[in-house]
């Protein structure tokens, strides 16, 4: 553990709650361009958070103090999730607190604290919300560690920093597995983020909304830490996604020029993965509540169909 | 050399918990004195069981000869690093529950009478842990059966409800099932030589053939005991029944009796192991844990909820055990030695939490007198120690990071990333395979805990009785700190304990983790090296609580910290009373749809012409049916048969013996 | 791994992003849609034998590789498309067992077809050898499409799909059959699809629909 290190890992927690807004209203402009809507500007999401950080808190007269910990709780699962996904460099001082394994538990326990807190004031919205948020989160997790499983026995590793060092500083090699669990893993991480096909950032429509439904009853700071917490989780699913199937261009240990190298092409990777996610979320429709159960069974399948391929193709051949 | 063995230190002990019962029957109604004074001695005496148990893993094994029981016949003792383990797990896990059942059995309307019920509690923890001393087969039968009776006893506790008197008669019958297989398996075990002795049969050279049968009947027999399917059917029936001090009891510890005799069984007596017994255990787990999860999400009785709980936890230990035997059979015993610590570990893990999730419910159950979650909610603004010490438990439960039910979690699916490497064709593809089951399981699992604890202590209050919730006493809380303390130390800390739990796995395999992992920090977990994986529970846990202190100051400090209270957005309809949130049976609606082959259902829809309308479902376990009734009619069948012996006369009946005398004088010649 | 050369690991990429599509084949809801995924698979199917092709060098595999693009990329899909329009069959594809279900049966599928093949495959001597594993999951997952699927033109796809999965098995494993095995296979689809074309019109003028389940009845008692 070097100074530098601990330098980088820092310089990768500070790059990622400042750009992790930025990356939402990145998706949110281009996904204005691509449905001819005039978008809103890129700092919005700052000013969004600005504002709610200055507004008191109108707390539900039922709410709890489980209520009030967990918008903190999740923000600070996010980012720890955001300082062990390596984006700039695989030199992180803090990589082996969580590997992969841990690192879907990180997502577990944000989802955990939030659906409580969804149940917590006693409307119908909020154990709605709480309920759905379980549901996609059940079929989800499963899937992305099936992905992990898959990334982790090519890397023979589930550090993530391992397996970064394992597709992008060796020899090149294609491997047939990556192509099912990337397609598994977009898909978890639509629903995962609350995107479009299995839910809508953008509505308050009953029938439809998980996310929105679980923090109806959120306000400033509390609310804004939450908004905040959601554009990490984009953000460390963003960088997770490179960082597994696109991981050329993160630095090595001890390579300075790469890591001056690594900014850059790091924000052209994520704006080219935010309007991706926006032309995704622009062809699909929005899916009914229990069409996203096979969705995700699908996603889990594709995942677990990966792990069979490379045991068939990569480890006999 | 100690001047005390740590056997004779447990023997003492055996004999002060049997002492503590003993005093209870001094002053059976007096429910003060055998809830202030024994209560907390027998969890005086569980501190020292565990601590004792602590002390000696990794010691030599010790034997004592106790001259009891039938003359020529005396119990045969012995303490090594396995029984350790447990003893650890009993005596830890115990001594909470015990301090709980100081403040629980004070009030008369726990049921029964105070002084009986210490007896039957401290006999069966006596009895809990004679099995885990036991030498010879004999001694291990008599305290199996002790403890098999002393349970049926607690659970039927409050014997005057037909329901409980049912479950208990269930649990019995099943029981017995069970120790008919045990029994067996140690004849097949002994090879005819006469010799019950555990070194006997440890020397014992089986045919493979022989060492099979003892596995299945052993796995039949401890399945039983420990609720793998088609054998669960007891354990959602007893655990409601009995008061929430013996369910956790039984949960907790109980069940984990059973898994010790089946790794004591498949890895210590019957030999080396065929892989496919490996594939059974892990067939079996895996329908275990996914069919007891699938049921724990869809309950509407919280202590049901738990019950089925634990039956999924029993699946994932069968799961590790299944996947230890495997890399056994095929001598890959470091990866063995990981599933075994994964399977020892979860045992210790589950035991803390299932407990304190068991021990939640009966404050629940006391201060509201209510177990149906359809009439639960809100009580974390009345109890909420109870609350936030279950949230403890619920995090573990659903296998969790920083808690213990994840590092169990983690190392088993460490050890399942090592399966392609089987030398087997068909095993290296679809054992990987299996892992998706278990990641599907633990998911699920955080699905039903999320459910328990939101719909128990979270919400607006169902009932208006609830409002005259209170949080538990003094004792209680002391006792479900204890547990949660021990939670959260096995989730932040596993390091030094895998460490001692080496010990165990080199007994039973020849092979530890220790040797790789006392290279690195204590704080941190990489079983195999870092570079293939670690975990690092207390940075994680430090990440987390200093971004949430940052967080809570920085926000404060450049902000503001005002708050102001106002009803909950109501969408302009002001009727959003409780009615309004989820019900049980609502929560798990998705998942009775999307697995709805899995439930035996019955369901009454409204239509638009009823006065009364409503809704109401019935979920069922299929096994009730397709195994258990229809036995049940074959041996009601039998029965009639033979029931037409019955004439009536005694001449008749003589003459029944009298033909047995003679066919027996025939069939018996030497 | 990092030993095998890049034409064999591309034939392996294009392998799993044939059984790949023959999974989404599997889940896919809509019969347009269903149609589109065959023809990325016969694309699929075409830059794995063009690989092959340029590997080896032997002439008649360039051919098949513009067989397949001909045939399978383009007139096939066309007429399927062109079937669906006339016959204004309905957009949904109406599966017998529900489509999870459908997709676990198909893991199960894949995993004993990838153990079944690896015996096989050890006879061979490309280096590709694992494809034929793919190849063999490929024949069974079109096959449980014609089972669990109750249009007929959903039917027609399925078996299309399999003897894409055949033709995988063929060029992979032992680099092409003879020519006139080939052109013959080739024709032989070509022509079946056209009288399963001219029976479904048929059929539909029978029953006014084109639901399998209707020729149950088809049988002499």
């Amino acid at each position: 553990m070097s100074v530098a290190g601990i330098l980088g890992q820092l310089f990768a927690l500070v790059l990622a709650l400042l750009l992790a807004p930025l990356l939402t209203g990145w998706v949110n402009q281009c996904r204005a361009w691509l449905q001819n809507r005039s978008a809103p500007p890129l700092w919005q999401p700052y000013y969004t958070l600005h504002k709610l950080f200055n507004k008191d808190v109108v707390l539900a007269d039922g709410a709890s103090s489980l209520f009030r910990v967990a918008p903190f709780v999740v923000f600070g699962a996010m980012a720890l999730a955001c300082a062990i996904v390596p984006s700039l460099s695989t030199d992180l001082p803090f990589a082996p607190a969580a590997d992969a394994l841990a690192l879907v538990g990180v997502f577990g326990l944000a989802r955990l604290f939030i659906s409580l807190a969804a149940m917590d004031v006693g409307t119908a919205f909020g154990s709605l919300g709480g309920r759905r948020e379980m549901l996609v989160g059940f079929l989800a997790e499963p899937a992305l560690l099936m992905v992990i499983f898959t990334v982790a026995m090519i890397a023979n590793s589930t550090s993530v920093a391992a397996i970064v060092a394992t597709l992008a500083h060796r020899d090149f090699v294609i491997y047939p597995s990556l192509a099912f669990a990337g397609v598994a893993f977009t898909m978890v991480s639509l629903a995962e983020n609350a995107r479009v096909p299995v839910d809508n950032p953008a509505t308050h429509l009953e029938l439809t909304m998980i996310h929105e439904a679980m923090i109806l009853e959120y306000s400033g700071r509390h609310l804004a830490l939450i908004e905040w917490a959601a554009s990490l989780k984009l953000y460390a699913y963003s960088c997770l996604g490179l960082a597994f199937f696109f991981p050329w261009g993160i630095a090595e240990r001890d390579n300075l020029l790469a890591l001056a190298a690594a900014v850059p092409l790091l924000i052209l990777k994520l704006a080219i993965g935010g309007f991706l996610l926006a032309l995704i979320e622009t062809v699909n429709a929005k899916m009914r509540i229990f069409r996203a159960p096979e969705f995700l069974g699908t996603a889990f399948m594709l995942a677990v169909l990966g792990l069979l391929v490379r045991l068939l193709l990569e480890t006999r051949v | 050399m100690p001047s005390l063995l740590s056997i004779d230190a447990l023997l003492i002990a055996a004999c002060a918990w049997l002492a503590v019962g003993l005093a209870g029957l001094a002053a059976p109604r007096q429910a003060r004195f055998v809830a202030a004074t024994l209560f907390p001695a027998g969890a005086f005496v569980g501190l020292a069981v565990g601590g004792v148990g602590l002390f000696a893993l990794g010691g030599d094994p010790q034997t004592a000869v106790l001259a009891i029981g039938l003359p020529e016949l005396p119990f045969h003792l012995r303490l090594d690093s396995l029984a350790a383990v447990f003893a650890l797990l009993l005596g830890f896990a115990s001594a909470g529950i015990s301090l709980y059942a100081a403040g629980y059995f004070r009030h008369q309307d726990a049921g029964g009478v105070p002084g009986l019920l210490c007896l039957q509690y401290h006999l069966f923890l006596a009895s809990m842990l004679m099995v885990l001393l036991a030498d010879d087969a004999y001694a291990f039968m008599v305290a199996w059966e002790t403890m098999a009776l002393a349970s049926f006893f607690l659970v039927t506790t409050d014997h005057k409800h037909g329901e409980i008197r049912r479950a208990g008669f269930l649990y019995l019958l099943i029981a017995h099932v069970g120790a008919l297989a045990i029994l067996l398996a140690f004849g097949v075990m002994t090879g005819g030589s006469g010799d019950y002795r555990f070194a006997a049969l440890r020397a014992q050279e089986l045919s493979p053939f022989w060492a099979s049968m003892a596995f299945l009947l052993a796995l039949l027999g401890f399945g039983a005991k420990a609720g793998l399917v088609p054998l669960h059917v007891w354990l959602p029936e007893a655990h409601p029944a009995a008061p929430s001090p013996v369910s956790a009891l039984m949960s907790g510890v109980m069940l984990k009796t059973a898994i010790y005799g089946l790794l004591r069984v498949s890895f210590d007596l019957a030999g080396t192991p065929l892989w496919w017994w490996g594939v059974v255990a892990l067939a079996f787990g895996l329908v275990t844990a996914f069919f007891g999860v699938l049921n724990a999400t869809v309950q509407s009785d919280m202590k049901r909820l738990l019950a089925w709980s634990s039956i999924e936890n029993i699946g994932l230990l069968a799961v590790g055990i299944g996947l230890a035997l495997l890399f056994h059979a095929y001598r890959m015993e470091t990866l063995a030695a990981l599933a075994l610590t994964a399977v020892l570990y979860h045992c210790l893990a589950h035991a803390g939490f299932k407990s304190l999730l068991f021990l939640a419910t009966g404050s629940v159950l006391h201060a509201t007198k209510e177990r149906s979650l359809g009439r639960l909610g809100g009580l974390i603004r009345r109890m909420p120690w109870v609350a936030w010490l279950a949230l403890v438990g619920v995090i573990a439960g659903a296998g969790l990071p920083p808690l213990s039910g994840f590092v169990s979690e983690w190392l088993l699916l460490q050890a399942f990333l090592f399966s392609p490497g089987l030398p087997h064709a068909w095993l290296n593809m679809v054992v990987p395979v299996a892992a998706a089951v278990v990641v599907l399981v633990a998911a699920l699992a955080g699905f039903a805990m999320v459910k328990f604890h939101g719909i128990v202590f979270l919400g607006q209050m169902r009932e208006p009785a609830l409002q005259e919730a209170h949080d538990a006493g003094p004792w209680e809380k002391t006792g479900l700190v204890w547990l949660a303390f021990l939670t959260l130390l096995l989730g932040v800390l596993p390091g030094s304990l895998i460490l001692r739990l080496d010990a165990a796995t080199r007994q039973l395999l020849g092979a530890g983790l220790a040797e790789r992992m006392s290279e690195q920090g204590w704080w941190m977990l990489a079983p195999i090296s870092p570079e293939r994986a670690s975990y690092e529970p207390l940075v994680f846990l430090g990440i987390i609580l200093l971004s949430v202190w940052l967080g809570r100051g920085l926000v404060k400090r450049l902000y503001h910290g005002r708050l102001r209270r106002s009803p909950a957005w109501d969408c302009g309809y002001h009727f959003q009373g409780p009615r309004a949130q989820d019900t049980a049976e609502g929560f798990s609606q998705p998942i009775r749809r999307i697995f709805e082959p899995v439930f035996r259902m019955e369901r009454h829809f409204p239509s638009i012409r009823d006065r009364e309308p409503y809704y109401a479902v019935k979920v069922e376990d299929h096994f009730w049916y397709w195994l258990y009734v229809p036995i049940a009619r074959l041996a009601a069948r039998i029965s009639a048969l033979v029931a037409s012996l019955q004439g009536g006369r005694i001449a008749v009946y003589l003459m029944y013996s009298f033909l047995t005398l003679i066919l027996l004088i025939l069939v018996a010649r030497p | 791994m990092s030993d095998v050369p890049l034409s064999a690991q591309l034939i392996n990429l294009c392998a799993a992003a044939i059984l790949l599509l023959a999974f989404a084949m599997l889940a896919q809801r809509r019969v347009l849609q269903l149609i589109d995924l065959f023809a990325l698979q016969g694309f699929a199917l075409f830059l794995s034998t063009l690989i092959v092709a340029v590997k080896t060098g032997q002439t008649h595999l360039y051919f098949s590789a513009a067989l397949t693009l001909a045939l399978k990329v383009a007139v096939l899909p066309l007429i399927l498309r062109r079937l669906v329009q006339r016959l204004h069959v309905k957009g949904e594809v109406e599966p017998l067992i529900n489509i999870p279900t459908t997709m676990l049966v198909g893991i199960m599928l894949v995993v004993v077809a990838f153990n079944v093949a690896l015996p096989i495959a050890q006879l061979s001597a490309t280096i590709t050898r694992g494809t034929l594993g793919i190849a063999l999951a490929t024949v069974m997952l079109a096959f449980l499409m014609m089972i669990t699927r109750k249009k007929a033109i959903t039917q027609v796809v399925g078996f299309l799909a399999m003897e894409n999965g055949l033709f995988l098995a063929a060029t992979s494993a032992t680099y092409g059959m003879p020519m006139v095995v080939e052109l013959g296979i080739a024709l032989d689809v070509l022509i079946g699809v056209i009288i399963l074309g001219v029976f479904f019109f048929q059929i539909r003028d029978q029953f006014d629909s084109l639901d399998i389940h209707h020729l149950e009845r088809l049988k002499d008692h």
